[in-house]
């Protein structure tokens, strides 16, 4: 939104906005409103919007487990849920978010939906597939949903031996294929993402001229393809121990069982730049827009998200410092996990200095971005301590690291992913929502997650440790400000539902480019079209070419 | 051109058929390198055991199952080569190769009887290893020739759809040519098998 039009959806209304737009009679979603045109779609606008559904969803019952889990921690007692029961909601809580909630969220729905409009595109590069990986995700979740109504599993979210493939006796095997099942959506979405990116830019669109957020997509594409199959070979190594006997991890089978930890983390520490680079690329885009200044740096900022996922490869012994690995290659773990700080620094300077005299809109979309620069910075730094050998040993597996990693997950990406819902927002529906309720959103999400997670910093470094749902009586006055927070937090996720859905119907038309935002995904009418464009686009400037309103904005 | 074709033009969809393919091939490499890395990791750490463990191997019967995969990629390649020209010898070439891929895995199923009369197969296995190392890696041997089996099974049917489609429907050139280069990847994949299991005897 432009200065000048500061507030305009915050005043009453003489009329009521019309049913139905002329832009949204002629878009991709009066293409059909039956199921059906829906369930079969190769639309990536559509497949985007079965992607936004389906991932709130899981979104929900995620945050479900989470209350279960700050709900018995208010009292020092386990007196809510039993020690398995704890257990099952925690690994619940986080193979819901991170695989059904936080692999796909940005990615699958913003990824999907704007790749093709940005670059200039009719759509992604193979359709069909990306409708596939909708449906291999869904029927994924089904797995998940199985395992949730039977009962559960217990093993924690990374499966750890010989606890997953022996002992533990939930239902391992439906959450292991569940996972397994979900990485091909990850795979197949990667494949199309980088293909995309490279077939069908439109002419004129050269790689210097790539929104940021196309960079760290391809960025994000590339780890998806190389490595989620590394956890595909784990799954597949546990369930065969598990099935068969096979010993690979369990020792008295032969196995080795910090093979499983080199594996997983081989995964899954990337997997954390799957979560992440997205938002990075999300509010590298609302900083340009809020500014309204071309972005600083922008060449340090695309090549920090190839960086960042190059890097991301090669730090994975950060998470076995004291699982008893030699201690030279922890070192050298260590100083390559300190590295990764650089390249996501370089883009945090770059926001800052885009900002710099800038005219700043501040509206719903970029208070979540600069809410996002600060949960970021603490989430980085707080790992950067964990990276330092002896500050992790003293803090391993406490509520420091629990911290820590929602700072960068919940604080980075989640609250990146509503930036993107309410910048994308009129873009992808046709209407504005109401600013304010926006504003206020993303107040209440900011004040509930500092309350929520900075008390379990404290919380860790006293040495309160994670998975224990009993705990000496004096730390529950910071478990009992963790979980005052994590109210106001569930307040401040489900606030946008409604006001966003109150806007699919009641909200203002939104004009072509409401926030007067460059790239091409904003030359197209709201919503866009089935095709996207009436002819394909020819890209003749230069990325963030924002005209300069004062001479000293210059620099 | 169909609905939602975003190409431009035909050549540049099959540009991104290839490298779509490409990529997941790489994902395939990953799937197999994890393995890799821990037979690696393993002959570091424990290196004796692993000599002694690769000698129980059958380096015959791999020599052979290396010698059948290899003539197989010839004759895929040949098939391939003919695409569209003559149809006739792709279909034979294809039926050859899937034929020597059937006759691998045959091979590779008298292998496995074999190692289970040994007592080397997971389950039978525990008495008749001298250390755990020895047994990782006897199980990291069936878990990786297992995988690569399924994915040679899957190159057979994919080889025998392509054959007997040639008649009334023939494929498109990009599913050929993929096809092909899956058919080279399990190949690859073997060529690196063989050394890392059956070659690292003392």
């Amino acid at each position: 939104m432009n200065a000048s039009g500061e507030g305009l959806h915050d005043a009453p209304r003489e009329v009521d906005p019309p049913r139905r737009t002329p832009a949204e009679a002629s878009s991709y979603i009066a293409d059909g409103y039956s199921l059906r045109s829906w369930f079969v779609t190769t639309d990536h606008k559509r497949v985007a919007v079965l992607y936004l559904v389906s991932i709130t969803a899981f979104f929900f019952i995620g945050a479900c487990a989470a209350a279960l889990i700050r709900l018995e921690l208010l009292t020092p007692a386990g007196d809510l849920l039993t020690n398995e029961g704890y257990n099952r909601a925690f690994t619940l809580h986080g193979v819901v978010m991170i695989w059904f909630f936080l692999i796909p969220s940005i990615p699958n729905v913003f990824g999907n939906f704007l790749l093709p409009l940005m670059i200039g595109a009719r759509d992604l590069a193979f359709p069909r597939l990306n409708l596939l990986s909708w449906y291999i995700y869904v029927f994924a979740g089904l797995f998940t949903l199985y395992v949730l109504l039977t009962g559960g599993v217990d093993t924690g979210w990374t499966f750890y031996t010989p606890l997953s493939s022996t002992y533990a006796n939930g239902h391992v095997m439906a959450a292991l294929t569940a996972v397994f099942i979900v990485g091909w959506s990850s795979i197949l979405t990667g494949i199309n993402f980088i293909v995309t990116v490279h077939k069908l830019r439109a002419p004129g669109m050269t790689w210097g001229r790539l929104p940021l957020f196309v960079w760290a997509h391809y960025a994000t594409a590339l780890i998806l393809v190389l490595a989620t199959p590394v956890l595909t070979i784990t799954l597949i190594l546990i369930a065969l121990e598990r099935l068969l006997g096979i010993g690979i991890f369990d020792p008295s089978l032969g196995g080795d069982p910090l093979l499983f930890q080199h594996l997983f983390w081989f995964y899954s520490h990337p997997a954390v730049y799957i979560m992440v680079l997205p938002a990075l690329g999300v509010v590298s885009e609302l900083v340009a827009a809020a500014a309204r200044k071309k972005i600083f740096g922008y060449w340090f900022v695309a090549y920090s998200s190839i960086a960042i996922a190059v890097i991301g490869f090669f730090v994975w012994g950060h998470h076995m410092f004291v699982s008893g690995q030699s201690m030279y290659a922890s070192t050298i773990f260590s100083f390559l996990s300190l590295l990764v700080a650089v390249p996501s620094a370089i883009k945090v300077y770059n926001w800052t200095a885009t900002l710099y005299k800038g005219s700043i809109a501040l509206n719903a979309a970029f208070l979540f971005a600069m809410g996002f620069i600060g949960l970021f910075v603490l989430g980085g730094l707080s790992g950067l301590m964990l990276a330092m050998l002896a500050i992790d040993v003293h803090v391993h597996d406490t509520y420091f690291v629990v911290a820590h990693f929602h700072y960068i997950m919940v604080g980075g990406a989640v609250t990146a992913f509503l930036g993107a819902v309410h910048f994308w927002w009129p873009k992808m529906f046709g209407r504005m929502y109401n600013e304010t309720w926006g504003r206020i959103s993303a107040a209440l999400i900011f004040l509930g997650f500092n309350l929520t997670f900075f008390p379990q910093f404290l919380l860790g470094y006293l040495g309160m440790p994670r998975r224990y749902h009993v705990y000496p009586p004096e730390f529950q006055a910071l478990h009992v400000l963790s979980s005052s927070g994590a109210f106001i937090l569930g307040l401040g996720y489900g606030l946008p539902l409604i006001y966003l859905f109150y806007s699919l119907r009641h909200g203002d038309p939104a004009e072509p480019n409401p926030w007067g935002a460059t790239g091409l995904e904003w030359t197209v009418p709201s919503p866009p079209p089935t095709h996207n464009f009436e002819e394909v686009p020819r890209v003749e400037n230069e990325p963030y070419d924002y005209a300069l309103r004062h001479d000293e904005s210059i620099g | 051109m169909q609905r939602h074709e975003p190409y431009p033009t035909l050549e540049r969809q099959r540009e991104a058929d290839q490298l779509g393919m490409m990529l997941f091939l790489g994902s395939e490499i990953m799937l197999f390198g994890a393995l890799f890395a821990a037979a690696f990791g393993l002959f570091l750490q424990h290196t004796p055991d692993v000599e002694a463990a690769s000698g129980r191997l059958n380096l015959w019967l791999g020599g052979a199952n290396t010698i059948i995969l290899l003539t197989s990629s010839v004759f895929v390649a040949l098939g391939a080569e003919a695409r569209g020209r003559r149809p006739r010898r792709l279909v034979a070439c294809f039926l050859a190769a899937a034929l020597l891929g059937i006759l691998f895995l045959a091979v590779k199923a008298l292998e496995y009887a074999r190692e289970y009369d040994e007592g080397l197969m997971p389950g039978t296995a525990h008495a008749h290893f001298a250390s755990g190392p020895q047994q990782l890696f006897m199980n990291l041997y069936f878990a990786a020739t297992g995988l690569h089996a399924v994915h040679l099974t899957l190159g057979v049917v994919l080889l025998l759809v392509l054959a007997l489609r040639e008649r009334w429907r023939p494929a498109t050139a990009a599913a050929i040519e993929n096809a092909a280069l899956y058919w080279h990847l399990v190949d690859v994949i073997w060529i690196f098998l063989y050394p890392v299991l059956y070659l690292t005897r003392g």
